[in-house]
């Protein structure tokens, strides 16, 4: 009796909709809420004033379902910070996140465990986030079996996986990571990430240290697994043109904060942001009769640690005013653009600024 | 032409020691006195055995080097104690990858450099110290005198660079070796790089070996550009001429798997498999298991090289030949 019910429950669920899409289409798979973490800083047995250095500060953000977030910035800006947090490899100071409708390791919600199994991550080195000491296959199998999975079953998906990142079971599921090239490895990596059947993935410079033609080779692959399994993505890069390629979606960070997000191709034609603009013409030209003449910005980011107040951009920035080091510009809607936020006084009518339009 | 600063003649290195690797293979070409030539390849393809080579810094005993090297007119592998002393720095020198490493960390910048002219130059420690201050100030470093009393951890990655850029300027060397100088900085912070090695190179008429990854860099400061793989030189000639119309097979391959903003949407044009391991080459050329015009010949026959005027390749079947065939 039992089972007939469940039977006829679960039938008309698996066809219309994936059961684990538990809060419908239009609920985005991931929202962030002011999010921060302030690293203290050790400073001298005497120091009187505690100092931190401010790496994520207050980044709010959500991702559709199905959709590709790129965030990208200087080294030094948070987004790793912002991917670990995420990832809740490290606990916020504050803030908090909804995944599908459900609070993350809030009272009633989702519990952290659940979390992570829906939310898996790949990392830049690819050697270093391997176990050594464990071969590939035992690697892909290790997490589904402490999540409860039968060895038996986690060892056959596992080498079902390996074949899918296109290494050959038979040929490298025994190899330890030594035994592999950097490409194989990142493979492996991603291979270990989707044992879950995650539903997002965060892939922070996962394709950095590849060489060139390895590096389609996984940009290939992972376009394909997400159309495959219905994946959402984070990708953290510094590469621009990586990032137009993979993301539907882009958030620019500056020293912990955002300061422009839109749609792909509105950040790349009409950058709102005078340090995305920066970043775009900071890029090399492939024609070698138009190199490029111009620095777009001079300096290196600034320190993270107490950043004085107003725009944290407006030591670097060719177009600053007073209004830009005595206030903090918040993320406004560029006008006419519905998705497409940026904070800039430049933007921002009623700010005080008075060479609107200056930088178009 | 007039003669050239440097020339590699059929350069050939292998390690003996621990872990055997043929790194070099007849590695040939000419470099004019103020010229900029791109060393392009991925990594494990013999672009930094090359530099590391021509300033001979490979162990010797573990190292054997077969070919010759000419650099202003001195037989470089044949150079010992003290003449090898003045060559490095003074008559060639290099830029590291990694600032942060290539400085000693207990001594102050100021110290470094003073310390390289004075081991090259018989010069008072007061006109050494207004050297370095005056060439820090020359690579835009915001503050040069207060630099040049801080130890290398308390700069930052894109200040460590240019300290390191400066240091190896100091004694006016012929020739500067760039190894990846780019790879490890911001986008923002590698364009100024670039753009400055590029004025110190115009002020200076040195001749710059610029070794890197990133097409794009290349493109940026080179008049020319080798491609690497596999310890060859598999093509070279002018930017222009490889970033329009490369030849061979493994170029043409690398431009098209380098994201473009016009790719979005599509599937990138990757290049399958992987570099061969350097310690069991195939036996015809080495890019034939990943090439998909290779022949029977290819995998049997090392491809030589033709030159025509500057430029050079090695390839049994230039993409040109195979495109008119079609």
């Amino acid at each position: 009796m039992k089972t007939l019910a469940t039977e006829t429950l679960k039938t008309p669920m698996t066809t219309d909709f994936d059961p684990q899409d538990r809060g419908g289409p239009a609920q985005p798979l991931l929202v962030v809420n002011n999010l921060k973490k302030h690293f203290p800083v050790r400073g001298g047995f005497f120091a009187r004033e505690k100092k931190f250095v401010h790496a994520v500060d207050g980044v709010s953000f959500a991702v559709a379902k199905g959709k590709t977030l790129g965030i990208v910035g200087e080294s030094g800006c948070g987004k790793s910070t912002t991917a670990r947090l995420i990832a809740r490899l490290m606990a916020p100071d504050s803030g908090s996140m909804v995944f599908d409708g459900d609070g993350v390791a809030e009272y009633g919600g989702m519990a952290l465990k659940e979390y992570r199994r829906n939310l898996q991550m790949v990392f830049q080195d690819s050697f270093a986030s391997l176990n050594p000491r464990m071969t590939i296959v035992d690697t892909i199998a290790y997490g589904p079996q402490v999540h409860g999975m039968e060895a038996e079953k986690a060892m056959t998906e596992a080498r079902e996986l390996l074949s899918r990142v296109g290494l050959e079971p038979d040929q490298f599921a025994s190899r330890y990571p030594h035994e592999l090239s950097g490409g194989q490895r990142q493979r492996v990596n991603i291979a270990r990430a989707l044992a879950f059947h995650p539903r997002m993935v965060i892939l922070d410079e996962a394709v950095a240290a590849l060489d060139k033609s390895v590096q389609a080779q996984v940009l290939n692959l992972l376009q394909e697994l997400k159309a495959e399994n219905q994946l959402t993505y984070i990708f953290i890069s510094h590469d621009l043109h990586v990032v137009h390629y993979i993301s539907d979606e882009v958030m620019v960070m500056y020293l912990g904060q955002v300061v422009e997000q839109g749609p792909v191709e509105k950040i790349y034609s009409s950058a709102a942001h005078p340090y995305t603009r920066a970043l775009l013409s900071a890029v090399p030209s492939m024609d070698p009769a138009h190199r490029t003449q111009h620095s777009p910005l001079s300096g290196d980011p600034p320190n993270p640690i107490n950043p004085a107040s107003g725009c944290r951009f407006c030591d670097r920035c060719e177009f600053t005013q007073d209004v830009c080091k005595s206030t903090t510009p918040s993320l406004k809607l560029v006008q006419g653009e519905s998705e497409h936020v940026v904070a800039c006084h430049m933007n921002d009518q009623h700010s005080g600024y008075t060479r609107q339009g200056a930088m178009r | 032409m007039n003669k050239p600063l440097v020339s590699l003649k059929d350069l050939t290195v292998q390690f003996t020691g621990n872990r055997k690797a043929k790194a070099l293979n007849q590695v040939s070409f000419e470099l004019a006195q103020g010229e900029v030539l791109g060393l392009l390849g991925e990594s494990g393809s013999g672009k930094s055995v090359t530099l590391r080579t021509l300033m001979r810094l490979h162990p010797e005993r573990t190292t054997s080097i077969g070919g010759s090297i000419q650099v202003a007119g001195q037989d470089v592998l044949g150079l010992k104690g003290s003449a090898l002393d003045q060559y490095r720095g003074a008559v060639a020198s290099m830029v590291f990858q990694e600032p942060g490493l290539a400085f000693d960390p207990v001594y102050t910048i100021g110290q470094q450099m003073v310390e390289a002219i004075r081991a090259h130059e018989g010069v008072d420690v007061k006109t050494a110290f207004t050297r370095s201050l005056q060439m820090l100030e020359r690579v835009q470093i915001p503050q040069a005198r207060r630099r040049l009393d801080s130890y290398p951890h308390e700069l930052s990655g894109g200040m460590r660079q240019r300290a390191m850029i400066a240091m190896s300027l100091v004694c006016r060397p012929q020739l500067l070796l760039a190894d990846e100088p780019t790879t490890a900085l911001d986008a923002t912070v590698q364009i100024q790089i670039l753009l400055l090695l590029r004025e110190l190179q115009k002020e200076t008429g040195m001749s710059v070996i610029f070794v890197t990854h990133d097409i794009g860099a290349a493109v940026e400061v080179a008049d020319r550009i080798a491609v690497m793989y596999a310890g060859r030189i598999v093509e070279m000639g002018d930017v222009a001429q490889v970033v329009k119309q490369a030849q061979h097979p493994y170029t043409q391959g690398l431009l098209a798997s380098t994201v473009k903003a016009s790719d979005k949407g599509k599937v990138l044009m990757a290049v399958p498999g992987s570099p061969p391991n350097l310690a069991n080459l195939p036996a015809g050329c080495s890019f034939a298991p990943r090439c998909s015009h290779a022949t029977e010949k290819c995998r049997q026959d090392i491809p030589q090289t033709v030159l025509t005027g500057d430029s050079s390749l090695s390839c049994w079947n230039p993409v040109r030949m195979w495109q008119d065939v079609s």
